[in-house]
C-alpha cells in the first residue's frame, strides 16, 4: 500500500482549485484508513510556500514539476506516470473537472491501470480501494474495483469536500520530468477565455437556469423576466452557452460554476449530468419541461411538466401579482 | 350548432401535389427493381416472397438490376411505426416461412381462451355465448411492431435493400405508368425552409412499385385521387389507442369488451370496444378502438381508454403495474364496399391496409396484408418476365382469395351501428351467424368528416391523470419515444381557422395532442377560432385525415419508435 | 491526409437502458443506432475535407464491436467515410476502459491516420475519455469537448472548454480530437449514399491481425472489475405537477414557493 498520489490543478494565478483541494482531503482520509500517505503533485512555477500549504488538507509530500506547463493533460500525465513509477504509488485521484478526464485516460493508457470516473464516492475495502460510480443518468450505482495497480480514480465534480485537517505543512520535493515527445505537441495559446459579459450568479439567492428548451436565444427574455420577479438571477447550461445564447459566467456546470441558491428554477433543462453536478446542492429545486423523462424530474423537489412558453410568462405575472399586490 | 369538419376541407390536392414525372438528372436516379413503399407486414411479406421467387429466376433477377428490391420505410426502423393489438391469424406466416416453427414466430402465445364481455360502468358481464367473430383460437398474441422487425432481418437476410428513416413523398408517374416513388426532404426549417443540412430527396425509379403504406397510405390516397380508384362506398376508420403494461399477475386470456365508457344512444355514434391482450407471462396489452364517425366534439379515444382502465374489472387486471409503451393509430373500416374498384394500375399495386383489407368484425388484417403482398410479388415477377407492367392478376388474385371472400362476407357489418349499440349489435351478430347474407344488399356509409359534430359532454368523464394508472397525452407522446425535433416543418394539411366545433374535434381527437385552441379564445364565445398545431408531437395515427384535414408523411426517421405495440 | 473518425454503435437514445444483472454489463439487446456524438466526428472529417486546406485523401470509419456493429459503419460511411474498419472478436467482450483504448489504438496503428476523430462521449458509457486513452498510445497530443477545428495540412487550431473558461489550443498533426455536439450540425445522408454503404470496403480484423495481445483485453484483460451493482440513494421524491390548465398549474407552483418562503 504505497499511497495516493493527488493531482493539483491550479490556474494561472497559482490559485489551487477547489475540486483539486477536494480531492486532496478524501485522499487524506482514505489514506489514513489504509495505513499509508496521501501525496499530491503540482506543474508549474509554484511557490514553495503554496505548495507546503497543501498539507493543510492532508497532503504529506508535494511533488513539483517546475517545467511542465499546466493546463494541457499530457505533460501531466508524463510527471504522474514517472513520480507513481519512482515512488510506488497505489492510486490516482482527479478530483472533477476536464483534465482530470484527460490526465487519468492518459495515465490509463501510459501504465496499462484501470480507470474509473465519474466517481461519487470511494471506500476502503480488505486494503483496497473501491470506487463508486452512478452509470445509466444515475439510475444505478456501480462498485468498482481494481484488479492491479496502480488504480485511477476520477472523482465527479463536487463530489469531495474540502477539510482542512491539522496536516501542519507537506514537504515539497522538485522533481524533473523529460515530456514526451508528443506532449509538447499542443500548445495554449489562450487559456481561460470568458466569453460574454461578466455576470455574478454565485451570490444570488435565487437563479432561473434556462436550457436548450427556451428553443431560442431570445427567449431566455422570458427567464429574464421571470427572475427579475423574483429578484434573482438568471442562469444558463452549456449546450446554451456554446451556441453562443447566454455568456459563459452565467453557465452552470461541469466545465462551469457550482451553486446552491436557495432557490433553482430549473426552465427547458433537461438535467443532464454535466448540468446537475453544479447546481444539484441547490436547496429547493423547481424544474419546467414538457419532456416527463428529463431526468432532472428525477431531483427536483417540485416539478411541472409542460410546455415553458406557456407557464413561464403566467408565472411572472402570478409572482409579481403574489408580491407586489 | 353542429357543422361537419368535412365542410373546411384541407388545403391540398393530393393528385396535383404528390404526382409528378422524375425530376431528377437521368444519371442521378436511383434505379431498383421493386420498389416497396411501407416496412410493414405486407411490404415486407411482398420483398421476402419477390427475393424467394428470383432465386429461381436468374435472368429476371439480372435485368432487375443491382438492387433488386428496395423496401421505402419512413420510421427509424421497420416497426417504429407499427402499431396493433393483435391476434395473428397463422396462415401468412405458415406460407412465408414453410421451415419455421411458430416457436421461431416473434409472437408470445397461442390464444387458448378468449371472453368477451359487456361494461357497464361498475360491471363487466360475460357474454355467452361468445360472440363467434370473435373467436381467436389458434391465432397467436403478436406485437406487430416486433413482428415488422423480424421480419425486415428476414427481408434483409433475403437479399432486400431496407431503408429506413426515408419517406416516400411523391408517386412517380409518366403517361399513366407508375415509374417509382420520390423520397421526401431532409432538413428543412418550421416554415419549410432549407436548413444548413439540407437535403433533397431523390427519385427512385422502379420497374414495378408496390404501395404497401397501412392506414391512411399517403401515396395510396394520391394515387386513388390521380387514377380515380375510389371503391363504391367511400373509406372510413377507427382510431385505436394502445398501452403496454408490465403487470404481476399473469392473464390467461384474450379480452374483448363492449359497451362502457363508450355511449349506447344513437346521436353520439359511439361504435367500439376495447382488447386486452396477455403477452407472455408479465406483460399485457390493453386498447380502445372507436369509429371516427362519432359525433361529439369533445370525444377523445386517448382519455377514453384512461377512463376505461378505471372499471374495477380492468383495474385488477393492471393492478400493480407500469405502464411500459402506448401509442394510436387508425384502422380501414370501410370494408369489402371501400376497397379501391382496382388494385393495380399500369406499374403499380396496392396491397395491406392502405388498400382497406381489414375484416374489421373479426379484427384482423395483419395475415391479410401479408398475403397480398405475396400475392403482388407472384403477379409482379410473373408480369416482369414478360417485360410486362400489368399487375391486373394481383387484383383478381386478391378478390378471389380469403381476402376477397372474408370481406365480402362482412360487408354490411359496419354500417348498422350507425344506429345505436343495440340495434347495431343485433344486426351485426345476425350478419354473422348467417354468413353475410342477412340482411344482403349495400348499407350506405358515409365518410367520418361528414359528420356533424357538437359540442357535448364527453370530457365530463374523462378521469384526471394520476400518472401511475391514468396519464395525460403529452407525457404519453414521450412514451412513443417520438424524438421529432422542435423545429421540424408541418406534415399536416388543415385549415387554421375553423368554427369551434371543428377545432374542438380535432383537439380531442388527436391522441398526440397537436392541435389546441389559443388560451385566450378558449371561453371567448366566439363561433369561429384559430388553431394552433405542434406537428412535433406528432405520431402519425392518420386520425387527422379521416376527420377533415390531411397527414402527409413528416421527415424520415421522424414520429414514434414503437418497440412492443 | 488520412482521417481515421473512431465509431460505436450504442443503444438508441429512446431504449430504456439496463444492465443485465448477470452479467454486470448494459443489456445490448435493443434497437442500437451510431453514436450521436460520432456524427459529429464524421461531419467534423467532412467539413476538413471540403474546406480544402487540407488535402484529405481518405476518411476511414473504425469501429470496434459485435457483428451488429457493421450497422454504425454503414452509416458511417453513409455519411461520408469512404471505407470502414471492422475490429471483431469474442476476445474483446467485456472490456473496459483500458483494455478497449489499447485495442482500438491497435488497429488505428494499422491505418497510421494523420488525425483521428471521434465524439467525446458515448450514450452508453458515460466515460468521457476513450480519445485520450487512445491517443497515448497512439504517441499523438489530443483534444477533448472540442467544439471548433480549424485545419490545415500540419496543424489544428481547437476550442474548448475548460475549467476555467474557453481554451484555445494549437495541436500538431497527427493528433486525436475528441468533438463535441455544439461544434457542427451533421448532414443527413443522401439516398444515394446509404443505397451505396454495403459497397463500399469494409474490412474486417480480429484481434490476431492487429497485434493485439489476448491477455491485455476483454473481461479476463480488464483492470477493472465491477464488483456490485445498486439502486441510487433513496431520495425523497419530489412532487409532480402535469400541466393541464396553466392558470391553475401557476397557482400550484405559487402556492408552493410561498409555502417555501421563497416569495
Amino acid at each position: 500500500m504505497a499511497g495516493i498520489l493527488v493531482y493539483a490543478l491550479h490556474d494561472d494565478e497559482g490559485n489551487f482549485n477547489k475540486n483539486s483541494l477536494g480531492a486532496i482531503s478524501e485522499a487524506a482520509k482514505l489514506a489514513g484508513e489504509l495505513g499509508t500517505e496521501a501525496a499530491a503533485v503540482v506543474v508549474g512555477e509554484i511557490a514553495d510556500d503554496a505548495c507546503a500549504g497543501l498539507g493543510a488538507y492532508g497532503a504529506g509530500k508535494v511533488y513539483r514539476a517546475k517545467s511542465a506547463p499546466e493546463g494541457l493533460a499530457q505533460p501531466i500525465v508524463d510527471v504522474m506516470a514517472k513520480v507513481i513509477e519512482d515512488e510506488g504509488f497505489s492510486y490516482a485521484l482527479f478530483g472533477g473537472g476536464l483534465l482530470g478526464f484527460e490526465i487519468g485516460a492518459g495515465l490509463t493508457a501510459r501504465l496499462g491501470a484501470g480507470v474509473t470516473m465519474e466517481v461519487t464516492e470511494i471506500k476502503a475495502q480488505d486494503g483496497k480501494l473501491v470506487a463508486e460510480r452512478p452509470v445509466l443518468q444515475d439510475s444505478a450505482i456501480v462498485d468498482v474495483g481494481y484488479v492491479g495497480e496502480p488504480g485511477i480514480i476520477i472523482g465527479r465534480l463536487n463530489a469531495f469536500d474540502v477539510q482542512e485537517r491539522d496536516g501542519g505543512s507537506a514537504d515539497v520535493v522538485d522533481v524533473d520530468v523529460e515530456l514526451s515527445e508528443w506532449s509538447t505537441k499542443a500548445k495554449m495559446v489562450k487559456r481561460g477565455e470568458q466569453r460574454g459579459e461578466e455576470v455574478n450568479i454565485e451570490d444570488a439567492d435565487i437563479l432561473v437556469g434556462g436550457g436548450r428548451g427556451l428553443g431560442e436565444a431570445d427567449n431566455f427574455k422570458l427567464a429574464e423576466e421571470l427572475a427579475e420577479a423574483l429578484g434573482g438571477a438568471v442562469a444558463a447550461t452549456r449546450a446554451v452557452v456554446d451556441a453562443g445564447w447566454y455568456p459563459y459566467s452565467a453557465q452552470i456546470g461541469q466545465t462551469g460554476k457550482t451553486v446552491a441558491p436557495k432557490l433553482y428554477l430549473a426552465a427547458g433543462i433537461s438535467g443532464a449530468i454535466q448540468h446537475k453536478v453544479g447546481m444539484q446542492s441547490s436547496e429547493n429545486i423547481l424544474a419546467i419541461n414538457k419532456d416527463p423523462n428529463a431526468p432532472i424530474f428525477e431531483f427536483a423537489d417540485l416539478g411541472v411538466v409542460g410546455d415553458l412558453h406557456k407557464i413561464l410568462p403566467k408565472l411572472t405575472e402570478a409572482v409579481k401579482a403574489k408580491k407586489g399586490g | 350548432m353542429p357543422v361537419a369538419p368535412a365542410e373546411f376541407p384541407p388545403p391540398v390536392d393530393p393528385a396535383e401535389e404528390f404526382v409528378t414525372k422524375p425530376t431528377d438528372p437521368e444519371d442521378e436516379r436511383i434505379e431498383v427493381g421493386v420498389a416497396i413503399v411501407g416496412g410493414g407486414p405486407a411490404g415486407l411479406a411482398c420483398a421476402i416472397k419477390v427475393m424467394q421467387l428470383l432465386e429461381d429466376e436468374p435472368e429476371l433477377t439480372e435485368k432487375l438490376g443491382e438492387v433488386p428490391v428496395a423496401v421505402i420505410e419512413k420510421g427509424k426502423a421497420c416497426g417504429a411505426h407499427l402499431l396493433s393489438g393483435a391476434n395473428l391469424r397463422p396462415s401468412a406466416m405458415r406460407e412465408l416461412f414453410p421451415d419455421l416453427d411458430p416457436s421461431e414466430w416473434p409472437v408470445y402465445q397461442e390464444v387458448t381462451k378468449d371472453a368477451v364481455y359487456l361494461l357497464t360502468r361498475k360491471r363487466a358481464l360475460p357474454l355467452r355465448p361468445m360472440p363467434p367473430n370473435f373467436r381467436n383460437h389458434g391465432n397467436y398474441v403478436t406485437s406487430i411492431a416486433k413482428l415488422g422487425r423480424f421480419l425486415a432481418e428476414r427481408a434483409e437476410e433475403a437479399g432486400a435493400y431496407l431503408l429506413t428513416e426515408t419517406a416516400a413523398d411523391k408517386l412517380l408517374v409518366e403517361d399513366r405508368i407508375v415509374r417509382g416513388v420520390r423520397s421526401g426532404d431532409k432538413g428543412r426549417g418550421r416554415d419549410g425552409e432549407e436548413l444548413a443540412n439540407f437535403e433533397p430527396g431523390s427519385d427512385v425509379v422502379a420497374k414495378a412499385t408496390v404501395l404497401a403504406e397501412g392506414t391512411q397510405g399517403h401515396l395510396t390516397g394520391a394515387a386513388i385521387d390521380y387514377f380515380e380508384l375510389h371503391g363504391l362506398l367511400p373509406q372510413r376508420w377507427e382510431l385505436g389507442v394502445k398501452e403496454v403494461w408490465e403487470v404481476p399477475k399473469p392473464l390467461d386470456r384474450v379480452i374483448h369488451t363492449m359497451g362502457w365508457p363508450l355511449r349506447k344512444a344513437p346521436k353520439y355514434n359511439e361504435f367500439g370496444g376495447s382488447f386486452i391482450y396477455p403477452m407472455g407471462e408479465d406483460k399485457v396489452s390493453i386498447g380502445l378502438v372507436v369509429g371516427l364517425d362519432y359525433t361529439d366534439a369533445t370525444f377523445s379515444v386517448h382519455d377514453a381508454l384512461q377512463e376505461l382502465k378505471t372499471h374495477p374489472f380492468v383495474r385488477k387486471i393492471l393492478d400493480g403495474g407500469k405502464r411500459v409503451a402506448w401509442g394510436a393509430k387508425t384502422i380501414p373500416s370501410g370494408g369489402f364496399w371501400a376497397l379501391p374498384r382496382t388494385l393495380s394500375v399500369p406499374g403499380m399495386a396496392i396491397a395491406g391496409d392502405g388498400a382497406g383489407m381489414v375484416n374489421v368484425p373479426e379484427l384482423k388484417g395483419i395475415h391479410y396484408g401479408m398475403h397480398a403482398g405475396m400475392y403482388a410479388a407472384e403477379a409482379i415477377v410473373d408480369a416482369l418476365k414478360r417485360d410486362s407492367v400489368n399487375f391486373d392478376a394481383y387484383d383478381e388474385r386478391v378478390r378471389n382469395s380469403s381476402i376477397g371472400e372474408d370481406l365480402y362476407r362482412s360487408r354490411n357489418m359496419r354500417q348498422p351501428f350507425s344506429r345505436g349499440f343495440f340495434v347495431g349489435g343485433a344486426i351485426a351478430s345476425l350478419m354473422t351467424i348467417t354468413k353475410g347474407a342477412f340482411p344482403g344488399g349495400r348499407w350506405h356509409q358515409h365518410p367520418d368528416a361528414d359528420e356533424e359534430m357538437e359540442i357535448d359532454d364527453a370530457a365530463s368523464g374523462y378521469p384526471k391523470p394520476d400518472n401511475k394508472y391514468t396519464f395525460d397525452k403529452l407525457s404519453s407522446v414521450f412514451a412513443s419515444g417520438n424524438a421529432t425535433r422542435d423545429d421540424a416543418p408541418n406534415h399536416i394539411r388543415v385549415q387554421r381557422h375553423v368554427p369551434r366545433e371543428v377545432a374542438q374535434t380535432w383537439v380531442s381527437m388527436c391522441p398526440a395532442q397537436v392541435y389546441e385552441i389559443p388560451d385566450e379564445q378558449q371561453d371567448n364565445g366566439a363561433a369561429e377560432v384559430d388553431l394552433n398545431i405542434t406537428p412535433s408531437n406528432c405520431i402519425q395515427c392518420g386520425a387527422i385525415t379521416a376527420k377533415g384535414g390531411r397527414l402527409t408523411p413528416s421527415e424520415g426517421g421522424d414520429g414514434p419508435l414503437y418497440q412492443e405495440t | 491526409m488520412k482521417i481515421c473518425c473512431l465509431v460505436k454503435e450504442v443503444p438508441d437514445a429512446a431504449v430504456q437502458k439496463r444492465i443485465d444483472p448477470n452479467t454486470k454489463r448494459l443489456d445490448r439487446s435493443g434497437e442500437k443506432n451510431l453514436n450521436p456524438f460520432d456524427t459529429h466526428g464524421i461531419e467534423a472529417a467532412m467539413q476538413i475535407r471540403e474546406e480544402g486546406k487540407a488535402d484529405v485523401d481518405e476518411i476511414v470509419a473504425v469501429t470496434m464491436g459485435p457483428e451488429s456493429a457493421v450497422r454504425a459503419l454503414h452509416k458511417a460511411v453513409a455519411l461520408g467515410a469512404d471505407r470502414s474498419v471492422h475490429l471483431t472478436d469474442d476476445a474483446l467482450a467485456g472490456s473496459d476502459v483500458c483494455a478497449t483504448g489499447y485495442a482500438l489504438a491497435k488497429v488505428l496503428e494499422s491505418e497510421q491516420p494523420d488525425l483521428v476523430l471521434l465524439g467525446q462521449q458515448s450514450d452508453d458509457g458515460e466515460c468521457y475519455t476513450i480519445g485520450a486513452v487512445v491517443a497515448d498510445h497512439l504517441k499523438m497530443p489530443s483534444l477533448t469537448q472540442v467544439i471548433k477545428i480549424e485545419a490545415d495540412a500540419e496543424k489544428l487550431v481547437c476550442e474548448r472548454q475548460a475549467e476555467y473558461g474557453y481554451d484555445t489550443v494549437e495541436v500538431q498533426l497527427p493528433a486525436v480530437i475528441s468533438v463535441g455536439d455544439a461544434i457542427n450540425e451533421p448532414r443527413y445522408p443522401s439516398l444515394k449514399a446509404i443505397m451505396g454503404a454495403k459497397k463500399k470496403p469494409l474490412e474486417t480484423h480480429a484481434t490476431g491481425d492487429v497485434g493485439i495481445e489476448a491477455d491485455r483485453v476483454g473481461e479476463q484483460g480488464s483492470q477493472t472489475q465491477v464488483l456490485a451493482i445498486n439502486p441510487p440513494p433513496e431520495k425523497e421524491a419530489g412532487e409532480i405537477i402535469e400541466d393541464e390548465d396553466t392558470t391553475e398549474t401557476v397557482e400550484k407552483v405559487v402556492a408552493w414557493l410561498d409555502e417555501r418562503k421563497l416569495l
